[in-house]
This record gives structure tokens, C-alpha cells and sequence, in this order.
């Protein structure tokens, strides 16, 4: 029973260090968003509080955290309370199977720990699909329960749009799970190392350079979908400011209304974590090996891999910031037609040409 | 270990299911199905089938239930009682599966339990999602297509059904 609770024990540890790192880093993002979207807009963005407003996610914690929790009087309670929290928890899970760097193990108390992840399980791809897939509920149900018009139309339209858009994300996946032949993301980063030429968004072959399994087309379904999963502008219509109010979080406030928000932001850093992980090599360097290694520290060219997949993630976090100062929000028949009749057909059509590229020049 | 997890799996899956017929309100009775749909997931994973797992959660959470759930907020049902006259047809099917299952379960006291030779170690091994995938296209070929048929015949005949009033006449079939 000690063995038990001793791997208990280094997975709690495990889980609160990558929940930490989640919570800090989704503060830095409403940082970010405020400064960058202040700067491509031509003004200065938060300023006040704390040396060039860097203190400004703190205020607004505090601030969310000491607001009125106002449950409307025609709610159904029970839900309204629920649906936060079920948002919040299914952001949160999805990051467990998520390397955030080199596959190494330690040995400790008499047991393998793998320190950069926290569970290297052989369905991990499936496991952000089903967890993406779930993630709907949290909205559909605080839509319905705020019993407010506005909400349960933004419900409604958030249940439409994740529908198409997750058989797209799935369907993209599809030519890097051909590529590496393996569904554990683990597995699927290795098998990209050794230099940008293998990453799959190039898909050189493992002794070539010419990109004959690319999967460009795939990446930027992926992407687009990813936008449209996290109902980021320009897919946003589920909060459309400007004719739902605030969507299906009309009626929330204070920290249900944070967590709301924070789940928003935890879900644009998942999948920037796994479009680093699948199409652009994950923690590999874009050249073989790392220069750590080179120069003889090779204890610590774990660093340089982290350093690798953080600036990969922030990239994939500053696009969807660039897009939200850039595009203009779709209207909703717009938005069915090009999920269904733009992508849909392109993603099917990389799985195709990925399979017989593979069948005729195999890996 | 596995036993109070099988037991725990089991009660909630049995509780759930009751809930999801019993409950009045529409939207409790899928929220039920959802908390089932879970626990059958794990009990997947106990078995050591993940694959099947995470599929559960995708199609059947991810995809059916949701729509279900847009389907009941769209028509705003609030209490629904239309079903209450099915007690009699329900009452016959319920003793028909329960005497069935009083029979085989006094039947196992005679027939030796087969073993399923081998599941463990290839299915575990190998990576499930590829034994799955192996067995699927060649073992099973002929019902995978058979079912590939049928989801294509719903998928036309659903095409059709939703084209029928664009510019106002039926399609002549």
C-alpha cells in the first residue's frame, strides 16, 4: 500500500507544478492581450498598477475574486453553479498528457518518474480529442441554466460550432497519427526530432530532406479550427460582444465569471501546446541535437528543449492575440459554410494524399 | 484493488441508467446519460481497452449527447408525461430480460467459463488502438462494411430528407 501512496504522492506533486504552470502563464496571457492588442492598436494598454501595469493580472484577481456572486432569481441553481466548475476542470485535465519537454526518466524512491509529463499514455491524441469534445458542456449548460435569452443563445450556437469544428481538429490529426504511427504525443514529438526537416508541418523523411509528407494543409486546418474551438475571434459568435451581450456567460459574475475567462485562456494554451507537439516537433530544436549538448552540458540540455516548446507555445499564443486585432467576426452562416465546405474537404483530402504518399514512399 | 473499482463502476452505471428513465426533467435525464457514458469509460479502462475508452467519450459524450442536449434546450421541454402509457410494454420486456438473466446465471453453475485465450497479452502488447485496427480489417472486414453501408444509406437518406423544401418541390424519386 506504501507504493500506492507514494505514486499518489509525486502525481499530485506533478499535477499542482503543471497546474501552477498553467495558472501563471494564463495570468501573463491577460497581460499580453491587453499590452499587444493596446500596442497593434496604437495606444498603451494597461499602465497603472505596478512598473508598465505588469502587476495588472494581480489586480483583476483580486478584484474578480471580491466581486458579488449574483445567482439570477430564474436560474436553475444547481446547474448555474455546476457549469463553471465543469468548464474549469476540463480546461485543466487536458494538460496531463502533454510533454512539455525531453522523454526522460528519473529514478526515485524506488520508481521511474517521468518529470516532464504527467501521464504518458499510449491514446493520448484521443484523450485531447475527447477532452475537447466535452468541453462544450460547460457552455451549454450555463447558457441554459442563467434561463436568459442571450445565454441560451450563445449556448446554443457554441454547441453548432464545436460540433464542426472538433471533426475537423480530428480529422487534421489524422495525417501526423499516419506519419508517426503511434497515437502517445510522447512518441509522436521523438519521432520529429533531428531538425526542422522532420517536423511534420515540413515531413521529410527520417534520412531526406525534400518534404514529401508534408502536412502544411493539415496545420492550418488545425489551426484555424483550434481558433474556432476556443471561440476566439473571428469565431466567436458563442460571446459576440456586440449582439449577445457577453454570450452564455451574460449572467455570471465574480469568480464564476473568472473561471469562465481563465478556462477560455487555459484552452488557447492546450492546443498551442498540441499543435507545437504535432506539427512542429515539440521540444526538438529546429537543428539535431541541442547546443548544450555540444559544448559538453549535456545534464542540462533538458533547459534547451523547454526553452524550444515555450517559445513554440508563446508563438501559437501571439497568433491568436494577432488575430483578435486583426479579423473582424464571422457571421454564423459564414462560419458553418467554411467549416463544412472549406475544411472539411481540405482535411480529407491531406488524409488521402498523406496515406498514399506514405503507401508509395514509405517512412 | 480492481474489484472495489469493477463494484464502484457497476452501482453508478446501474444509477445512472435508472435516473436517465426516471428523472422528469429532460435535461437531468441527459446529464444522467453523460455521468453513465463516463463510468462505462471506465470501466473500459479497467479492462485495459483505452482505445474504446476514449472513443466512448468522443462519439457517444463528445458528439450523440450533445446534441441531444441542443435538441431538448431548442424544443424548451419542461416536464414531458407522453411516455407514462408505455408501462405495460415496459413491465414485459423488463420480466422477459430479468427471467433471462435468472437462467443463465443458474446455467453458468454447469458450463465451464471460457477463456478467452490470450486477449491480455496481445491486446495489451501491441498497443490496442493497432489490435483493434488489425482485427477490424481483416477478421471483420465484411461487418465493417456492412456497417459503412448503413451509415452511408442514413447519411443520404438525411441529405434528402433536409433538401426536400429548397425551391419549394419534392426530388422525384
Amino acid at each position: 500500500m506504501t507504493e500506492i501512496s507514494l505514486r499518489l504522492a509525486v502525481s499530485f506533486a506533478q499535477i499542482l507544478a503543471e497546474m501552477s504552470i498553467v495558472m501563471v502563464t494564463v495570468a501573463t496571457m491577460t497581460y499580453f492581450e491587453r499590452k499587444i492588442l493596446g500596442w497593434m492598436q496604437d495606444r498603451m494598454g494597461p499602465m497603472e498598477v505596478g512598473p508598465y501595469g505588469l502587476l495588472q493580472p494581480v489586480a483583476d484577481g483580486i478584484k474578480l475574486f471580491f466581486k458579488e456572486d449574483i445567482i439570477p432569481a430564474g436560474a436553475n441553481r444547481a446547474m448555474f453553479k455546476l457549469a463553471p466548475v465543469l468548464t474549469m476542470v476540463i480546461a485543466m485535465i487536458g494538460f496531463a498528457v502533454i510533454p512539455f519537454g525531453p522523454d526522460v526518466t528519473m529514478d526515485m524512491f524506488g520508481m521511474t518518474i517521468k518529470p516532464f509529463v504527467v501521464a504518458d499514455i499510449n491514446i493520448g491524441v484521443l484523450y485531447i480529442l475527447a477532452i475537447a469534445s466535452i468541453g462544450a458542456y460547460g457552455i451549454i449548460l450555463g447558457g441554459w441554466a442563467s434561463n436568459s435569452k442571450y445565454s441560451l443563445l450563445g449556448g446554443l450556437r457554441s454547441a453548432a460550432q464545436v460540433i464542426s469544428y472538433e471533426l475537423n481538429v480530428g480529422l487534421a490529426i489524422v495525417g501526423v497519427l499516419l506519419l508517426a504511427g503511434t497515437l502517445s504525443l510522447v512518441q509522436i514529438t521523438e519521432a520529429q526530432a533531428g531538425g526542422f526537416w522532420h517536423w511534420f508541418i515540413w515531413g521529410g523523411r527520417p534520412d531526406g530532406f525534400f518534404p514529401i509528407h508534408t502536412q502544411i494543409f493539415a496545420f492550418v486546418v488545425f489551426v484555424i479550427s483550434a481558433v474556432a474551438e476556443t471561440n476566439r475571434i473571428p469565431f466567436d459568435l458563442p460571446e459576440a460582444e456586440s449582439e449577445l451581450v457577453a454570450g452564455f456567460f451574460t449572467e455570471y459574475s465574480g469568480m464564476r465569471f473568472a473561471f469562465y475567462v481563465t478556462a477560455e485562456y487555459a484552452n488557447m494554451l492546450l492546443v498551442s501546446c498540441v499543435a507545437a507537439s504535432l506539427f512542429l516537433g515539440g521540444w526538438n530544436a529546429p537543428y539535431p541535437g541541442t547546443i548544450l549538448e555540444y559544448i559538453g552540458l549535456e545534464q542540462l540540455a533538458w533547459i534547451e528543449h523547454i526553452v524550444w516548446f515555450t517559445g513554440k507555445v508563446y508563438f501559437f499564443l501571439f497568433l491568436f492575440i494577432w488575430l483578435r486585432a486583426t479579423l473582424p467576426r464571422l457571421r454564423y452562416d459564414q462560419l458553418m459554410r467554411f467549416g463544412w465546405k472549406v475544411m472539411l474537404p481540405i482535411a480529407l483530402a491531406n488524409i488521402v494524399i498523406t496515406a498514399l504518399t506514405l503507401y508509395f514512399f514509405p517512412r | 484493488m480492481e474489484q472495489v473499482f469493477f463494484f464502484y463502476f457497476a452501482i453508478v452505471i446501474a444509477a445512472a441508467a435508472v435516473l436517465v428513465v426516471a428523472v422528469r426533467n429532460p435535461i437531468y435525464s441527459a446529464l444522467s446519460l453523460l455521468i453513465m457514458f463516463f463510468h462505462v469509460a471506465g470501466l473500459y479502462v479497467t479492462l485495459h481497452a483505452e482505445f474504446l475508452a476514449a472513443v466512448q467519450i468522443i462519439v457517444y459524450a463528445g458528439a450523440i449527447l450533445v446534441l441531444y442536449l441542443f435538441v431538448v434546450m431548442l424544443l424548451n421541454l419542461r416536464r414531458d408525461d407522453r411516455y407514462h402509457r408505455q408501462w405495460p410494454m415496459a413491465a414485459a420486456v423488463g420480466v422477459t430480460l430479468v427471467i433471462e438473466a435468472i437462467v443463465l446465471t443458474a446455467m453458468k453453475g454447469w458450463t465451464a467459463p471460457v477463456v478467452a485465450a490470450g486477449t491480455e497479452t496481445t491486446v495489451g502488447g501491441a498497443g490496442n488502438a493497432e489490435a483493434i485496427g488489425d482485427v477490424l480489417y481483416t477478421t471483420y472486414l465484411f461487418p465493417f462494411e456492412v456497417a459503412s453501408v448503413i451509415l452511408l444509406v442514413a447519411m443520404i437518406g438525411a441529405i434528402i430528407l433536409a433538401k426536400k423544401d429548397v425551391g419549394g418541390n419534392a426530388p422525384q424519386l
